[in-house]
């Protein structure tokens, strides 16, 4: 057993907690936090599935600061969510956008000094620009460097 | 209407005012040839792909207006052999001629070229994708041969998945109110996403394996080959290689004005025997290469408008 010198210079025995098995365990809340942020963006209600999608899309692997990503949150209104928060990065509207082939009915808030400044609603635009590989194994875009380019229907 | 620099990359982006226009043009320079309109200018013709038909109508249709050519015959002549990209190419092509045709085994090979390039490029077959002057000299073909467009019985015969010029042409078509007869094994039928157009665009179309089940409704039957190098699989390809054959039992129950198409070269789906008829109209579709590929050089370098 480990001894340690007391405040006195005598040796203190250090006892293990005695654990009695017959009362039931103490209750340890665990909760899962992602804190708020102060500046950047609140990427919400995003089918749980296409959260990593999202961070993928918005390369937020290349981000500098702090991403949280959250999945299998619950949500009344899709059921099973993700949320994506990046700190220090507003998205503009034509980022927002590039998430609406996996996420269309995402919020999208940007945040200053921990207030929402503003709602963006995500909208499918009319070019998708480098966000989905082409599935064409013929397609040029496999074969070369370059982005792909789909006109949306 | 202007053509000037302008890409011609798939039949797609003409409206059907513009299809006309060009045709117009071509007919009028068949009629009265201009000569050395084209003089002081380069076409960079780069075929990566094999090709006789269109590359020598391109290359003499450029020679005989008093142009220049320059370019490889396939790809193992060209930097790519090196590893040279596309967009590389394109761009030094670029600073060395005035208008590129290009022919590619890739898919939007034409289409990515077009944007590396500040020149107008025509696209002379990406894969299976497009060939929108094969369509425009087929459409022109019709024209000539039927004396109109509008409302004709057009048949399909052959590998309608994979052949390019069978989908552009229908779409380019599907502006002139036809019925058309997809007449193709089940494995080589034509591709659903040129149906849901047709049937968007409220054409009447059938889909048949027979091909003598609506012979005698034909005014137009396009003829295409099994395309060998399209199909992943050989054993696949042997099976369908002989399944249609164009001869003249075929014919004794057709129209008398019925004219058969073919983009060639042919194999064995149309019987030389079909050649002396009234109703071949493939040759004849071959020589309008010259003046199609004539009118789109001039019109793309602005020296007809």
């Amino acid at each position: 057993m480990a001894r340690k010198k007391g405040r006195q210079g005598k040796k203190e025995k250090i006892r293990a907690k005695k654990i009695d098995p017959t009362k039931p365990k103490p209750e340890v809340k665990h909760e899962l936090n992602i804190s708020a942020i102060e500046e950047g963006t609140v990427i919400d209600h995003i089918p749980t599935d296409a959260t990593f999608k999202v961070a993928d899309i918005l390369n937020l692997d290349k981000h500098n600061g702090v991403v949280s990503i959250a999945t299998n949150l619950h949500s009344k209104r899709i059921g099973s969510k993700g949320i994506v928060k990046v700190a220090g990065k507003s998205l503009t509207h034509d980022e927002v956008n590039k998430i609406a082939i996996v996420a269309p009915d995402a919020t999208v808030n940007i945040i200053k000094n921990f207030n929402v400044k503003e709602k963006i609603k995500v909208k499918t635009p009319d070019i998708l620009e480098n966000v989905i590989r082409c599935s064409n194994p013929v397609c040029i875009t496999n074969s070369e460097q370059v982005n792909t380019k789909f006109y949306v229907v | 209407m202007d053509f000037k620099n302008r890409d011609i990359i798939s039949i797609n982006d003409f409206s059907k005012e513009e299809l006309l226009y060009v045709l117009r043009v071509v007919k009028q320079l068949e009629q009265k040839p201009k000569g050395n309109i084209l003089r002081g200018k380069v076409l960079a013709a780069l075929f990566f792909e094999p090709s006789t038909r269109t590359r020598l109508s391109f290359t003499s249709s450029m020679e005989q207006l008093g142009g220049e050519v320059i370019g490889f015959a396939n790809a193992e002549s060209s930097s790519t052999q090196k590893g040279e990209s596309l967009w590389d190419t394109i761009k030094m092509t670029d600073r060395y001629a005035d208008i590129i045709v290009i022919r590619h085994p890739l898919e939007g090979s034409a289409r990515l070229s077009a944007e590396a390039a500040s020149i107008p490029v025509i696209n002379a077959g990406d894969g299976s994708n497009q060939h929108p002057t094969q369509t425009l000299l087929d459409m022109y073909t019709i024209q000539k041969t039927k004396g109109k467009l509008d409302n004709l019985h057009v048949g399909f015969v052959g590998d309608l998945k994979y052949g390019r010029t069978v989908h552009s042409l229908a779409i380019a078509l599907s502006n002139f109110n036809p019925t058309f007869y997809f007449i193709a094994p089940d494995a080589l039928q034509m591709p659903e996403n040129y149906l849901d157009e047709l049937y968007q665009k409220k054409i009447k179309y059938y889909k048949t394996t027979d091909l003598n089940r609506f012979s005698k409704e034909l005014d137009v039957l396009y003829v295409t080959r099994i395309q060998k190098e399209r199909f992943p699989d050989a054993l696949e390809y042997e099976k369908f290689k002989d399944v249609y054959r164009i001869d003249e039992k075929f014919l004794q129950n057709v129209k008398k004005e019925l004219r058969i198409m073919h983009p060639l070269p042919r194999v064995s789906e149309i019987d030389k025997s079909v050649d002396s008829t009234p109703h071949a109209a493939y040759f004849e579709q071959a020589a309008n290469g010259i003046p199609v590929r004539k009118a789109l050089l001039a019109l793309a370098l602005g020296r007809i408008k």
